[in-house]
């Protein structure tokens, strides 16, 4: 099973990130020997076995329906890159 | 013995007693820090004026005859991973060099109420994501016991500054081993607590499932006190256990009189190195000696423990990781044709190269098509691992293994290849994945006195049985006396 | 015009966003309007290290809008993160609910024109809102305001099962209603607390065969009325497509097009450039939610009667007219407590419906949230009907000036008909002191009458109320005449 270039370059749009050439060779050639270790995981029978996806076995928590005062805006947007007034900017959105 | 040979208990003692001041105390590890740091680079930000101005503060309360909490006065390295208002929290990334947070952590509260004196910020593997702390964006830390090798990670920063006496106590946080490997890679001792027993509310999320905050410490009793500092409740973490917290540093001196030990007899096949292997059979004959039963116990499904750990860890981490976009805080890329772009330069050149590589592996896991073969089944043996665990507790109160398969590397020596880097983890990570405290002690050195680490797991909620198990251990060896040289040019 | 028949198929996605006092997942407040990032806190901005914690309440009064849609309630439930990137979602991802939402399979019965269909109802989940992005016109950068960032929702997925766009506004006016009554939402589209999505196809038929085009989902409805323009027109705009390329479901990618209010027409929004693969997973974060019996019992009990329940009540029990009885109940719980408050001052029910449905419904604007947003208190409307009732003054006074002028100056009913001298005089001899004048006065009308002009006898009772400045009670009037014109 070999993850190729254009696989990688697909997965990473997905991500969010920008990987250079050099980068997208060697993810390919990683990410292909990661996984074809990680395929040791398609043999174990799992028939009937719950996904365990927490950490812990417990249900209900909750907090009451409480309001508190959050931050002022310039703590709010202290690290924002960058601003505008009291607005988080961001390059124009193209709907 | 200097003050910074002395063990926390013993400092706290000593300022109970007025025998010393914690600006004395205090004074004595930043020396040592000035003195050191250099050689071992363990601190990210330390600020001298800051931390004696924090021990002044305590000195004065104490002789005001004010409360004063549980470490009062004594000095603690933060891993650089837990937000504190109005400092930097970087988690050893270029994501987040300019970063300050607007809120306290859970851990950071406990140890401010404690009276702790914060020393600064220590090293890691960027976003906790590594076995060596190679990863981290701003320095290689060095293993004080060899400057040429790794101090382990991701909390190699926490385990090198206690064991080249920094600090008498450090944070680390813990996703798949990675406050116990560097306990053992630096011979300290190290506790990865029950998921839920201590708040991650203010805790960067590496892997939220996994996540763990522990102490680090030179000696078990240390390690129980600190524990007993920043555990318990937070309604902030809904995954926060609800159970009292016991007095650790006081139970855990109660040697356990029935104690049954389990050998995981999985651990010690392939892949174990034979000076490790060697220390950790001669652990278990201390045990013996001690009067404990020694019962082989196995974890069949821990030799799947690292896929399954990287698949659920990353598939995590690709989703925590995702709001790190250049547009509320965090690094924005100076270039960029457009908001899409924006945001894949600004995460390209924010992250570093293992972050980047298990991001593409996680969202490869959930992605359409594959989240089945993948992340489903992952959890599935997950599940079976945990269930692994329960039938060998059913046979002992704990189970004994390594806690790394070699001592430390050197530097450089697995930075291309990070499948060798991740089997370095194999076994810690079923730990996590179970939900389950483990602890890490020394247990002896190799023939090239690198130090040798001991792991203890136990059932969860189960602390303090590790805890007292260790300390048996402890007071039968002397391991933990030693002191690393801080030899070899890093 | 189209040559062949076709039907609507609509499903319709609703959000509602719930009336909590705080967001879902942290203690920020929700009121509407804000100064731009006031409502926020590390944990709406998604810092690092921030974990979410759930609100009792939005799962509450989720659960109590599952029960009135008739939805099946999960004993187990669970939270999922939801990924896609946008700069009004901070995390990158949205809490939501995936394979095990809190409930599913519900219905609400509509009425279109005396027509009932049951449209029935796929799945309601909880998820947080998004922030809000602001777009620049020329260009610039847009801005992000995360005052909504957080905030309680639930989507309520319909099956397609309307067939018009009156049904579809039928739906959304009793869903509002619905929601509005529980205390669940205030539904104003305009502030978006109501938002609706509509997904929109056609059955074409031909030649016996049936064509149905690909689905497009309509955005940007800010009104019931524009989800119903948008339905009538993309209905339209299918069928001469499909004219065009012949293409049915699945020949083309569902689409989505956005309402352009200002033509009238939709539009399509840019195509993302990948599919969306929004990699759901089980949220670490968050516990599973076990919803037990006493919960839900405890809930019931908050819901109280339903609509339905209220108006086979209003016409078994009281015997008013089906349309009567929907009126109270369908313009909100507001107007049929205020029904119930009238008939409490011993006024019976078909008095007490007339008064509401014809005066008070009428001189009331604006939402009515309760019964107090009517125009007068039930109490002063109860005084105002006994004197009626009790012949001291007519009903065409009450209604036309007696309650316009309680409405107005906010005095008693009958502090008024003083004040305008609208007091009802049953002084009999007085009546017919005049009655008599008229009859002299109006002989030829009063011939008129006797020759078998029935209508004649209007112009005379007119006649005697104008005499008496409206003063007589109209029923002694009318007496009086026919006595005196030997009529029995």
């Amino acid at each position: 099973m070999t993850f190729t270039r254009e696989q990688v370059a697909k997965v990473a749009d997905l991500a969010r990130l920008h990987l250079s050439e050099t980068e997208i060779d060697s993810m390919s050639r990683q990410l292909t020997s990661i996984l074809e270790f990680f395929d040791q995981l398609q043999a174990i029978d799992t028939t009937g076995v719950e996904p365990m996806a927490h950490g812990v076995a417990i249900e209900n928590v909750f907090r009451d329906d409480e309001k508190h005062p959050g931050l002022p805006p310039d703590e709010a947007l202290a690290n924002a890159p960058k601003r505008a007034g009291d607005f988080f900017a961001v390059p124009p959105i193209l709907d | 013995m200097s003050i910074i040979e002395k063990s926390a208990c013993e400092l706290i003692e000593m300022l109970g007693n007025r025998e010393i001041s914690s600006r004395e105390v205090t004074a004595a590890f930043c020396d040592r820090i000035e003195a050191v740091d250099s050689r071992v680079r363990a601190f990210l930000h330390y600020d001298r004026d800051q931390a004696l101005r924090r021990a002044d503060e305590i000195d004065h309360r104490r002789s005001a005859g004010q409360e004063v909490g549980l470490l009062a006065g004594v000095p603690v390295a933060i891993k650089d991973i837990l937000c504190a208002r109005g400092e930097p929290t970087t988690c050893g990334s270029k994501m987040l060099e300019h970063f300050k947070a607007p809120y306290d952590a859970h851990v950071i509260e406990r140890l401010d109420r404690a009276g702790a004196v914060r020393l600064g910020r220590v090293n890691m593997d960027e976003f906790a994501m590594g076995s060596s702390c190679e990863n981290s964006a701003y320095q290689k830390t060095a293993n004080p016991w060899d400057l040429r090798r790794v101090p382990g990670g991701s909390s190699g920063g926490s385990a090198a500054c206690v064991a080249a006496l920094e600090a008498p106590l450090s944070i680390g946080t813990d996703t798949g081993g990675s406050i116990r490997q560097p306990a053992s890679l630096c011979g300290i001792v190290g506790l990865k607590p029950t998921y839920g027993r201590v708040s991650r509310f203010g805790l960067v999320a590496y892997a939220s499932s996994l996540d763990q905050i522990g102490p680090m410490a030179r000696s078990v009793v240390d390690a129980a006190l600190l524990l007993e500092a920043i555990a318990g409740h937070d309604p902030r973490d809904s995954t926060s256990l609800p159970h009292p917290v016991p007095p650790y540093r006081q139970s855990c001196q109660q040697p356990l009189p029935k104690l049954r030990v389990g050998v995981v007899t999985d651990y010690f096949g392939e892949g174990l190195d034979e000076e490790v292997a060697v220390a950790v059979k001669k652990a278990i004959e201390v045990y013996r000696s001690l009067g404990a039963t020694i019962v082989d116990v196995r974890l069949p499904t821990s030799a799947h423990a690292i896929p399954t750990y990287y698949v659920v860890a990353t598939a995590e981490a690709s989703s925590n990781l995702a709001r790190y976009d250049g547009v509320h805080y965090g690094h924005r890329a100076k270039e960029y044709r457009d908001l899409v772009d924006m945001y894949k330069r600004s995460r390209g050149e924010g992250f570093g190269h293992e972050v980047k590589r298990r991001i593409m592996l996680g969202t490869l896991a959930l992605s359409a098509g594959r989240r089945d073969a993948f992340y489903n089944k992952a959890l599935q043996v997950r599940r079976l691992l945990r269930g692994d665990y329960d039938a060998a507790f059913q046979q002992c109160d704990v189970v004994l293994g390594p806690t790394s398969p070699t001592a430390a590397f050197k530097l450089g020596e697995k930075s291309d290849d990070p499948l060798a880097m991740y089997l370095s983890d194999i076994y810690t990570v079923a730990t996590n994945l179970a939900g389950l405290p483990g602890l890490s002690l020394p247990c002896g050195f190799t023939k090239s006195g690198l130090p040798i680490g001991l792991q203890l797991q136990g059932p969860a909620m189960a602390e303090e049985t590790l805890l007292r198990a260790g300390y048996m251990y402890e007071q039968a060896t002397d391991w933990h006396r030693q002191t690393a040289p801080l030899a070899g040019t890093s | 015009m189209a040559t062949h028949p076709f039907e609507i198929i609509v499903g319709l996605e609703v959000h509602v966003q719930l009336l909590t006092e705080s967001k879902l997942f942290c203690s920020d407040g929700t009121k509407f309007g804000q100064p731009p990032n006031t409502l926020v806190s590390p944990i709406s901005i998604g810092m690092p290290g921030v974990l979410p914690v759930m609100n009792r309440r939005a799962l509450e009064l989720a659960i109590k809008a599952g029960l009135a849609l008739q939805c099946q309630i999960a004993r187990f439930t669970k939270w999922d993160r939801k990924h896609y990137y946008y700069p009004d979602l901070p995390k990158n991802y949205q809490i939501s609910q995936y394979d095990m939402p809190f409930a599913t399979e519900g219905y609400l019965d509509v009425d279109v024109e005396g027509k009932t269909t049951k449209v029935r109802l796929i799945r309601v989940h909880l998820e947080e809102d998004a922030g809000k992005n602001l777009h620049d016109d020329h260009g610039g950068d847009s801005l992000v305001d995360l005052n909504r960032a957080g905030m309680p929702l639930i989507e309520i997925v319909s099956y397609p099962d309307i067939r018009s766009a009156a049904e579809a506004g039928a739906y959304l006016e009793k869903l509002r209603t619905l929601m509005r009554d529980l205390d669940v939402s205030d539904c104003e589209m305009q502030e978006g607390s109501l938002r609706c999505d509509a997904n929109v196809n056609i059955a074409i038929t031909k030649e016996g065969k049936t064509y149905k085009t690909p689905i497009v989902e309509v955005k940007n409805l800010n009104s019931i009325k524009m989800v119903e323009k948008s339905i009538t027109y993309e209905a339209g705009r299918q069928y001469d497509q499909w004219e065009k390329d012949g293409k049915v479901i699945g020949q083309a990618p569902k689409q989505t097009r956005g309402w352009d209010e200002a033509r009238g027409v939709t539009r399509p929004q840019r195509e993302k450039e990948e599919e969306a693969d929004y990699r759901y997973f089980p949220e670490p974060d968050l516990v599973p939610v076990v919803i037990t019996e006493e919960m839900l019992a405890r809930i019931k009990g908050e819901v109280g009667e339903s609509s339905q329940q209220r108006k086979d009540r209003y016409r078994d029990q009281l015997g008013l007219s089906e349309y009567n009885a929907s009126v109270l109940v369908d313009k909100g719980r507001g107007v049929a407590d205020y029904f119930d408050a009238l008939m409490s001052h011993d006024i019976d029910a078909k008095t007490a419906a007339n008064w509401v449905i014809n005066d008070v419904l009428a001189h009331s604007t604006g939402r009515i949230k309760v019964m107090h947003d009517l125009a007068v208190e039930p109490s002063s409307l109860a005084e105002l009907i006994k004197l009626v009732k009790g012949n001291k003054l007519n009903l065409n006074d009450a209604r036309e000036r007696v309650l316009r002028e309680m409405i107005s100056t906010g005095k008693d009913a009958s502090t008024i008909v003083q004040e305008l001298g609208l007091e009802v005089v049953v002084d009999t001899a007085a009546i017919e002191a005049i009655v008599d004048t008229v009859l002299a006065d109006m002989s030829k009308v009063v011939d008129d009458f006797r020759s078998g002009k029935g209508k004649a006898l209007g112009a005379l009772v007119g006649q005697v109320m104008k005499r008496s400045q409206g003063k007589f009670p109209p029923a002694l009037v009318n007496e009086i005449l026919n006595k005196k014109l030997g009529v029995s």
